[in-house]
């Protein structure tokens, strides 16, 4: 399928930007890489009267190297973090994420906001961002907020983000030295989106332990049981731990299947945390 | 006189690469003529339902065409001559009633095709909606809505077959397993989707149609009934085609509106079929429910095989064959190359509310292979054996050659037991067995399985005609045409649309004429310019094409020896081509020279020697229940217990296609296969819902097999020539295909050995794979 006619503009600051969508009165849509978005209008999923390029503007694509945080410019590309092109607060894990993030030429284009900002349940950055305690900064009419990525996404392709807002920016605390984490995704074929992802961080100089579920019929799942079990190191409780987590989260609805596949990676990635 | 550089043997580059890796081939969508608008359909959103009214906004007046504005086409009719066979006519555009989701309705003509999927928009139906038949096992003796009304049940047709006393192998059997089987839905899924342009040339008085078709000259056929058009009036070419795998070897309702709509606003139209109306409006594929009851002694001799089978084949039977081949080719085809001696099999090809079923690569026998080659393990499990023992004991033997299998399929040659056995050594089954035993270092396990088959190919008039086809594709065709200035043209009737047969057919003319396939043109794909022909698809076109391209050669080449005898007096006899000339006892002459004499100074032509280097043969192989290829293909899997995941570790085939004509291209063939075949086993599905909706309709939800996910293909040939062809060549377009869910399904079965669970399902999903498991363990907690 073809999209219906658009109109496109390419606005020169994120000020114009802001601008230009709330005067849309919801018929406009952000554009960054358009990984999504393209395939969407497309099939005609998405049918907005007017695209709104932000991908080149440079308050999206700074990347700030403070000594505590790193603070990632919305329109970051995938490819940039696989390359280790711009500075790293994970300690390796962002850069192998997104070396299996669907194929190249995707991640040549697809950037970290726009995955955040649409909140695909099966995407890989809303679970790890999650895990990493990341916060991300929103500009709208009014001013900037900035909001955990825990908190952002609150259902599938459902967030806070209002309909004047843009994603800006995403701020990630830098890990310690010591820091350890597992990230396990399984998908049928490489480059697909998740069947089931767990990524686990452990750092034990910030007093942070997180474990977390991605492709989880929702937003990420925090899971706060199997965090706790992983920051005292008792591996042994870990599956009943996971299990007791995963049957809080009835509102998911997993069949069996997805509950076992969940329980496994989880138990994975943990161990590949604390190996 | 074979010239071993690039004659019949010789692996020479393809001709195609130089324009498809630069860029410049010519496929439908790349063909670009001034005043060209776009069509988009509107399909129907209902599995089942009937169509109150259509209406059509007053904008879109006159851009939007429905069954009544298009009053010359008619309904598409397939014949058939075989006993109790249905047939019912279907409308291109709907007319009163839908049928599956997908169905067209109405075409939406637009300057681009954005603005005709606007227009597809704006269109309104009015449907009653209907239950639909969706479940072909519950609903094949009537439904409450039967698909097509008047036919009271929901069968195209049923049938059985028997011979020998299935019930004296009951009997006799030490050994009785029962199992059911079943292989999904899928779609033909080729790189090019299919597509057409249409348009009138008042010149010629014609109406032309580009269309991403395998069969061209019948597509002609069709249209003229279906238009009431003189075949004269209608040229169809068949351009560059991205993969036809069998699908595209079918009329479709969108190559008749086009040409209807071209006569009708007498300008350009086309229509370029997108991913998601392929996988809705292009013939779907396999989905096969099994159930089937295996008798063997205990040394695992089989004694019986006792079949049903279950085709679910959709809405409409797809013109020429119609719905019936499907499930008839599992049926003759389930004894495999086995010596069975007894054999009862029930088959019934079901209509349901689902998109058509059509030939895809292997039609059939992938699904016959994956159950006949099951059972053969679970024989060999039951009884205590390796598996490739059992396959061996029971295999045809070489001294049985010919061999009649049970089912009536005429094998022809070759030597069974060696393609298992080399199959086995190319994945060093003894090296495996010894790392199960030690255990893998992550836990995961792993198995090895194996899959013999043998493939009819290029089968002639004899077995369409007693498949009751009422157009039967026996024989091929080939104009051969040396120029004026020693060049040759062939013009084929067939469609080379990825195997390189413009370059394997020219190795033929060279290997005939002795000049080089560099000085070779190979016309195909258009009416225009071939004669006859039935197109690519049934592992055909070497043997058939190459056969009639040989003929026509050794025609050129007496004509030529003639010439050049007289130019270099002497005998006839004496005169042989080679290296580009006519030889002689005491000198050549180059075939430029001959050519020009025969064009343009025909006052050196022989006495009684007309002008022209031209001529036009027909072939079909000596043999017209085909020749029978074979391989055994072998898999390596290691299986995630935990979650259901599967590693292809290793993957061989050990083939044998008789006579190779370009041993890389043979290669290239089984390679592309074995990937459609993995594809089948462990990615490919279309589900339908309760409700009849199909639920793939994007490339992210039906997977296919990635780079990624490949092993190397390890392949290993034998050699063993038919004597029923020219060269000894056999067919071998969809072998790689065949095999590899029933290999996959054995290793993934060695691999669960020891857990207990079996994989009778394709393709062999995560899910699934942990419900065998769990089954098992059900099972084993019961015990």
């Amino acid at each position: 399928m073809k999209a219906p006619a658009v109109d496109y503009v390419r606005p020169g600051s994120l000020a114009e930007a802001i601008d230009l969508l709330a005067k849309s009165q919801d018929e406009a849509r952000v554009i960054a890489g358009g990984q999504s978005l393209v395939a969407m209008m497309n099939l005609r999923v998405a049918v907005p009267r007017l695209l709104i390029d932000i991908a080149r503007l440079p308050e999206l694509t700074a990347v700030a190297d403070d000594t505590e945080a790193v603070t990632l410019g919305a329109c970051v590309t995938h490819a940039a973090i696989e390359d280790a092109r711009i500075a790293d607060p994970s300690r390796g894990l962002m850069p192998k994420v997104a070396s299996g993030l669907a194929y190249r030429a995707i991640r040549n284009r697809g950037t970290i906001g726009g995955s955040l900002a649409l909140s695909d349940p099966a995407a890989e950055w809303p679970g790890v961002l999650t895990a990493l305690d990341a916060e991300a900064m929103l500009c709208g009419p009014t001013g900037r907020r900035s909001l955990k990525c825990a908190e952002f996404t609150t259902g599938i392709f459902e967030t806070r983000l209002g309909p004047d807002e843009i994603v800006e920016s995403i701020r990630i605390r830098k890990l310690s030295p010591e820091a350890r984490w597992g990230y396990v995704k399984l998908c049928r074929k490489s480059g697909e989106f998740a069947s089931a992802l767990a990524v686990v961080v452990c750092d034990r100089a910030l007093g942070y332990w997180r474990v977390v579920l991605g492709a989880a019929n929702g937003a990420p799942l925090v899971l706060e049981s199997a965090s706790r079990v992983v920051s005292e190191g008792a591996m042994g409780q870990l599956q009943e731990a996971v299990r007791d987590d995963l049957d809080r989260a009835a509102d998911r609805h997993f069949d069996e299947f997805q509950l076992n596949l969940h329980t496994v990676v989880a138990m994975r990635a943990a161990q590949q945390a604390l190996s | 006189m074979p010239n071993d550089a690039y004659g019949v043997g010789a692996s020479l580059l393809r001709k195609e690469d130089n324009r498809h890796l630069h860029g410049r081939g010519q496929f439908v969508a790349d063909v670009k003529l001034p005043g060209t608008v776009d069509v988009a359909f509107v399909r129907s959103p209902h599995a089942h339902a009937r169509i109150r009214s259509i209406s059509v906004p007053p904008e879109a007046r006159g851009h939007v065409f429905t069954a009544v504005d298009l009053p010359r086409v008619t309904p598409i009719r397939v014949v058939s001559h075989s006993t109790g066979a249905k047939s019912p006519p279907w409308p291109p555009l709907a007319t009163d009633k839908v049928r599956y989701v997908g169905e067209a309705i109405a075409a939406c003509v637009a300057p681009s095709r954005g603005e005709a999927e606007d227009l597809a928009a704006a269109v309104t139906v009015d449907f009653e909606v209907l239950e639909p038949v969706i479940d072909p096992v519950r609903d094949m003796r009537g439904s409450r809505h039967p698909v097509h009304e008047h036919w009271g049940d929901n069968l195209y047709i049923e049938h059985a077959l028997q011979a020998g006393d299935v019930g004296a192998a009951a009997r006799a059997a030490e050994v009785t397993l029962t199992r059911e089987f079943r292989m999904q839905r899928q779609s033909g899924a080729p790189l090019e989707c299919r597509g057409v342009l249409a348009y009138r040339d008042h010149r010629l008085d014609e109406v032309v149609l580009y269309a991403s078709t395998q069969t061209p000259h019948t597509l002609r056929v069709a249209l003229g009934e279906i238009l009431g058009l003189e075949e004269r009036r209608i040229r169809v070419v068949a351009p560059d085609v991205g993969g036809g795998f069998g699908p595209k070897a079918r009329l479709y309702p969108e190559e008749i509106i086009l040409a209807a709509l071209a006569l009708e606003l007498d300008r350009p139209v086309r229509w370029i079929e997108d991913r998601g109306e392929h996988l809705l409006a292009t013939a779907h594929t396999r989905d096969h429910h099994y159930k089937a009851t295996v008798y063997a002694d205990r040394q695992g001799r089989i004694l019986g095989l006792d079949a049903e089978i279950v085709v679910d084949a959709g809405a409409y039977g797809l013109w020429p064959q119609g719905p019936y081949h499907e499930a008839g080719m599992v049926a003759r085809a389930l004894p495999g190359p086995y010596m069975i001696p007894n054999y009862r099999a029930r088959h019934y090809t079901v209509a349901t509310n689902k998109t058509p079923l059509g030939p895809y690569r292997g039609v059939g026998r992938p699904g016959a292979c994956f159950v006949v080659e099951r059972l053969v393990d679970e024989i060999a499990r039951a009884v205590g054996r390796e598996p490739n023992e059992v396959r061996t004991l029971n295999l045809v033997r070489p001294e049985q050659m010919p061999f009649t299998t049970i089912s009536g399929m005429r094998l022809d040659s070759g030597d069974y037991g060696a393609s298992v056995k080399l199959c086995a050594e190319l994945l060093d089954l003894p090296a495996i067995r010894a790392r199960q035993l030690q255990g893998e270092p992550d836990r995961r396990l792993l198995g090895i399985g194996f899959a013999a088959f043998a493939e009819q190919t290029a089968h002639g008039a004899a077995e369409f005609a007693a498949r009751g086809a009422s157009i039967i594709p026996g024989f091929e065709s080939c104009t051969a045409r040396v120029l004026s200035d020693g060049s040759v043209v062939l013009m084929v009737g067939i469609q080379s649309h990825g195997q390189g047969l413009e370059t394997v057919l020219s190795q033929v003319a060279a290997e005939e004429l002795g000049i080089d396939p560099a000085c070779i043109s190979v016309r195909h794909g258009d009416t225009e310019s071939t004669a006859f022909g039935f197109g690519t698809f049934a592992s055909r076109s070497m043997v058939m094409s190459g056969g009639a391209v040989a003929r026509a050669s050794r025609m050129l080449r007496d004509k030529l020896c003639r010439i050049g005898a007289h130019l270099l007096q002497c005998e006839v006899a004496q005169a042989h081509c080679a290296d580009g000339m006519v030889v002689g006892p005491r000198g050549a002459v180059p075939i430029a020279e001959i050519a020009k004499v025969a064009h343009l100074r025909m006052d050196g032509l022989p006495q009684g020697v007309d002008p022209l280097l031209d001529a036009t043969a027909t072939y079909e192989p000596a043999i017209s229940t085909g020749v029978f290829s074979y391989a055994t293909h072998g898999a390596v899997v290691a299986v995630d217990a935990d979650t259901g995941f599967i590693e292809l570790l290793d993957y061989a085939v050990a083939e044998d296609c008789g006579t190779m004509v370009n041993p890389m291209l043979v290669e290239g063939q089984i390679r592309g296969g074995v990937v459609q075949g993995i594809g089948t086993a462990l990615f490919e599905e279309i589900p339908y819902d309760e409700g009849g909706q199909p639920l793939a309709g994007t490339l992210a939800d039906y997977l296919m097999p990635g780079a990624a996910e490949m092993p190397a293909i390890k392949i290993g040939h034998l050699h063993t020539p038919t004597p029923h062809t020219e060269y000894g060549m056999k067919g071998m377009g969809e072998g790689g295909a065949v095999a590899p869910p029933a290999a996959i399904a054995n290793a993934v079965r060695d691999a669960l050995f020891s857990v207990g669970a079996e994989v009778n399902e394709t393709p062999l999903t995560p899910r699934r794979i942990m419900a065998a498991i769990r089954k098992a363990g059900e099972a084993h907690v019961r015990t």
